[in-house]
């Protein structure tokens, strides 16, 4: 750690060395502007020198991110931005790579590429704007919004069945999961900062109010009077606690989450303990996601360790040549049967 | 009784069987043994896109075609001397073709009650004299490999599987060609299954012993080394040479090179390929779909590398959105698109030139980009390293065009002297191209190309995407007259290429009556085609574009030297439309599209036809 720190003195970055000139266009009031400013105030004190950022996004409005960073960058289509970082981390795996996305972007039109940019495990940070809602085309319904959702294009209720992007992560075996509230600031530069030191695929689920087309959506847990009580905030070896006055936590019961008072009956000592390593764990707690029964879960819901992709080629590439020697044109070329003509 | 040897300047073979008779090993061994006696050739496998089709079946055909001779072959052959039919199928799907008088070569044991039923053969035509016009030899293979391999450890349906080794020991024989190569070739492959090595020795050897032994054969044929250009050769497929020309154009810039690929069919041989020169520093990554392959790759050029992507026409549809991307985006990139039989699925394992209108125009907007196509196997080389050098030069996506034909197809490779290859001059921007105005992305070279700026280059941070850019700035902009210069020079940086592309070779005369004017894979056709018109005296040359976006400069002067043009094209005329544009003059057109190559004789004829 001594290492890190003297490193981030030495780059000696502060949070305006992130914040390019251009004006940034969301709509006032947007849940993006305070993403982008925990974004800008985390990475500073991360270690990671500015040129070595590259952040790369899809299309939607929370895919305008990029221009809003004073660093590398690449707005590039729709549901595309894992596939262009996977290139990027393995032409330079230097590189810390951001993937900036959004519902429609990375769970419709491109949830091919985030599942198995997931599984493969590539040392990136993928930050999903979750609104529920298409905001960049005025307001039609996402492949999270809930069922019932009365939108532009569903003007008597969406019969669509959402996604649950964390449970999809956990489901495409991605070994960092994190879940924060955009106007949650120390929840977000938690995320931020164990996202971009884990090693691997690291997914981040922000619950982003859309002032225009879906203002309201996580108002439980936005809401600052009654988010203790709709919101559960993890943290791994800790017992689910939560409530305005500490005193609700989560039991198992029948094999399910269930919240209980703390008192008589039911003390810390019943209650479950978080762990970020077990599947069952994370699971339980993106369970209670769409429960009205029980709290919203945020916090690193998932942390362990697999071999990265990206190191794992590196890793293979020196291998086969330590093995073969390094290949030469010469010895490709002569490499079939050969013959001489005089 | 001593066997008679004959000299020929060339001849054509065809191997065919059930797809598990492995034909196509058959085929590329009698190949290599032809390349090393030093002839020139060219083959074409022709396969069904069914992995296994059922047993005997007519659609189970699989069929490996090559020529050689002892001067310079240009095609695979139009239609076959001999023809090796180890079932009723292959002997049903492919006579045909076979040429009046010509030979043919059975597994007599294969043509069963069952077997022939199967493949629609009313009576045994190798007993009820209806192929009287051909020279049949109607072996039983099968029997004679069970005899040969009784005491050897192989169970007896292994024993069977090795008649195609004796069918390869009869031609080694009939056309006197070394089965050394091919024995060790066997030890090497099976070195972990010696029995299975040795039987297949066996099997050859007792093959070219029969031929060499029993006096149903009474001539051999010698076919002389071919007057090569001196150097060193190998045989090259198509695929394999785009593979190499890419690994080349890497080194020779001081690159890495990031392949980003989906397997398909006719195009997965590149990936297979790369895949195996870690050793190279090669980085491949299927990706899960079309899609992910592009754009990894832009990604990787993005980041600094030689970046590629690899597919055929499906692929090609997928990828549209993404090589828009690489082009407002100004990043090099090599697109090989290895053209198949189409529209939709098609036909996967069929050669077509169907895609090169998509190729110059099928994207959203204005949307230039520069194609090239390779017209032989090993031409695939030049063409991958051209494409890439360009691409990096120009800061632009390029796609290189081969088909399923020249891909899948092979010929002998004069080696190239790494050393003597060009260097491809590369140059990343550093801090000190930071200006007053801070650092430009977009500022325009003499060829109007931007810098390569590439993340991890401290100062230089900037941003780039799909939405329309300020030039010089960068920033994004939607301003109608920067659009306007946006939009010019895309186009205009296409067009610079042009002082690349060398003075255009015609093949004959510079000025005349016919100019037979083809891209791709149709070279050796036409190229066969002229020389008879004009052995015949007729005024007809040969031009073949490499270059199809853009045309070189000189296209039009060149074309003003005949009377009548004609472009032979496996499509329905796609250059031809293109070249109306250009040239704005009537143009004949040859169009077929079966799936496979021109025979030189039908641009013959069609010549004829044109000379009236």
């Amino acid at each position: 750690m001594s290492e890190t720190i003297q490193g981030i003195e030495e780059l000696n970055l502060t949070r305006k060395d992130f914040v390019p000139g251009n004006e940034v266009r969301w709509c006032p009031g947007c849940g993006d502007y305070s993403v982008l400013a925990n974004m800008q105030k985390t990475l500073p004190v991360l270690g990671v020198k500015k040129e070595n950022y590259a952040f790369i996004s899809g299309i939607g409005c929370s895919s305008r991110f990029p221009y809003y960073m004073d660093t590398y960058g690449f707005h590039s289509i729709h549901g595309r931005a894992p596939a262009i970082a996977s290139g990027v981390k393995l032409a330079n795996p230097d590189l810390t790579v951001w993937v900036i996305t959004g519902d429609g972007d990375g769970f419709s039109i491109g949830g091919n590429h985030m599942i198995h940019a997931l599984r493969r495990n590539i040392d990136m940070n993928i930050m999903l704007f979750n609104n529920r809602i298409y905001g960049l085309t005025k307001g039609q319904y996402s492949p999270t919004s809930l069922l019932g959702k009365k939108t532009k294009s569903s003007p008597f209720g969406s019969v669509d069945r959402p996604f649950n992007p964390s449970a999809v992560a956990l489901g495409a075996n991605a070994t960092f999961i994190a879940r924060a509230l955009d106007v949650d600031a120390k929840g977000l530069q938690e995320s931020i900062k164990r996202s971009q030191r884990h090693k691997g695929a690291s997914f981040i689920e922000v619950y982003q109010n859309c002032l225009i087309f879906n203002d309201g959506e996580f108002a439980d847990v936005e809401n600052k009077a009654t988010r203790p009580d709709s919101a559960l905030f993890v943290v791994h070896g800790e017992p689910m606690i939560f409530g305005k006055d500490k005193d609700k936590g989560i039991i198992m019961k029948d094999n399910h989450p269930k919240v209980v008072h703390l008192g008589e009956e039911w003390t810390e000592e019943d209650l479950l303990i978080h762990d970020e390593t077990n599947p069952i764990i994370t699971n339980l707690l993106l369970e209670m996601t769409f429960d009205p029964k029980n709290p919203t879960p945020f916090g690193v819901l998932r942390a362990v360790d697999a071999p990265t992709y990206d190191e794992m080629l590196v890793d293979q590439i020196r291998e086969v040549t330590e093995i073969k020697g390094k290949g030469t044109l010469e010895d490709l070329f002569y490499s079939g049967d050969v013959w001489e003509v005089k | 009784m001593a066997k008679k040897v004959i000299s020929i300047n060339e001849a054509t073979i065809r191997f065919a069987g059930d797809s598990g008779d492995g034909m196509q090993l058959t085929g590329t061994r009698f190949t290599e043994a032809t390349a090393i006696v030093g002839n020139d050739l060219k083959t074409i496998p022709n396969y069904p896109s069914e992995i296994r089709a059922p047993l005997g079946t007519l659609a189970g055909v699989s069929a490996f075609q090559l020529m050689f001779g002892s001067q310079r072959v240009f095609t695979p052959g139009d239609l076959p001397d001999t023809l090796v039919a180890m079932n009723p199928a292959a002997l049903k799907v492919h006579l045909k073709d076979l040429k009046k008088g010509g030979t043919i070569l059975a597994n007599a044991n294969a043509f069963s009650e069952k077997n022939l039923k199967m493949a629609t053969w009313e009576a045994n035509p190798l007993t009820d004299g209806s192929l009287d016009g051909y020279t049949v030899y109607s072996i039983e293979m099968s029997k004679l490999v069970g005899k040969a391999l009784e005491n050897s450890d192989l169970t007896s349906k292994g024993i069977e599987r090795t008649k195609n080794m004796f069918a390869l020991g009869v031609l080694f024989w009939m056309y006197n060609r070394p089965i050394e190569p091919t024995e060790a070739w066997l030890r090497k492959k099976f070195a972990k299954n010696p029995s299975i090595a040795e039987a297949n020795i066996t099997a050859m050897k007792t093959g070219y012993n029969y031929g060499e032994t029993t006096e149903i054969f009474t001539t051999s044929y010698a076919v002389e080394k071919a007057d090569l250009p001196k150097g060193k050769y190998r045989n090259i497929t198509g695929n394999v040479a785009v593979a190499y020309g890419l690994v080349a154009a890497a080194e020779k810039a001081g690159k890495e090179l990031f392949l980003g690929s989906y397997p398909i069919t006719p195009a997965s041989e590149i990936l297979h390929t790369l895949s195996g020169l870690r050793n190279h520093g090669v980085k491949t990554f299927q990706a899960e779909d079309e899609i992910a392959g592009i754009t990894s790759a832009i990604g990787a050029s993005y980041a600094g590398d030689l970046a590629v992507t690899t597919t055929s026409g499906p692929g090609m549809a997928l990828k549209t959105e993404a090589i828009g991307l690489a082009i407002i985006t100004e990043l090099p990139l090599v697109i090989v698109n290895v053209q198949r039989g189409g529209p939709s699925t098609g036909m996967p394992t069929k050669m077509e030139q169907s895609d090169l209108l998509q190729a110059v125009h099928g994207r959203n907007s204005d949307a230039p980009i520069p194609v090239i196509a390779a017209q032989d196997p090993a031409d695939c080389f030049d063409c991958a390293f051209e494409a890439a050098r360009v691409a990096m030069k120009y800061m632009t996506p390029v796609i290189l065009l081969t088909d399923g034909y020249l891909g899948q197809g092979s010929g002998p490779w004069k080696i190239p002297d790494p050393k003597k290859l060009p260097k491809i001059e590369v140059s990343h921007p550093d801090s000190s191209a930071i200006g007053e105005d801070g650092f430009m992305p977009y500022a325009r070279d003499e060829n109007e190309t931007r810098p390569w700026a590439i993340p991890g280059t401290p100062g230089l941070e900037h941003r780039i995407g799909g939405l329309e850019k300020e030039n010089l700035t960068g920033m994004v902009s939607q301003d109608p007259e920067n659009h306007q210069v946006m939009t010019d020079i895309r186009a205009r940086k296409v067009e610079n290429i042009t002082q690349d592309i060398p003075p255009s070779e015609i093949h004959g005369d510079t000025k005349g009556k016919v100019l037979v004017l083809g891209w791709g894979s149709t070279h050796g056709a036409i190229h066969v085609a002229v020389e008879r018109a004009r052995a015949k005296g007729q005024s007809v040359s040969q031009l073949h574009l490499r270059w199809v976006s853009p045309f070189p400069s000189d296209l039009k002067t060149v074309c003003d030297g005949f009377d009548e043009i004609l472009i032979p094209e496996v499509n329905s005329g796609q250059l031809a439309l293109l070249l109306k544009a250009e040239l704005i003059r009537p143009i004949h057109q040859l169009n077929i599209v079966r799936g496979e190559p021109f025979r030189a004789s039908e641009i013959e004829e069609k010549i004829n036809e044109i000379l009236g």
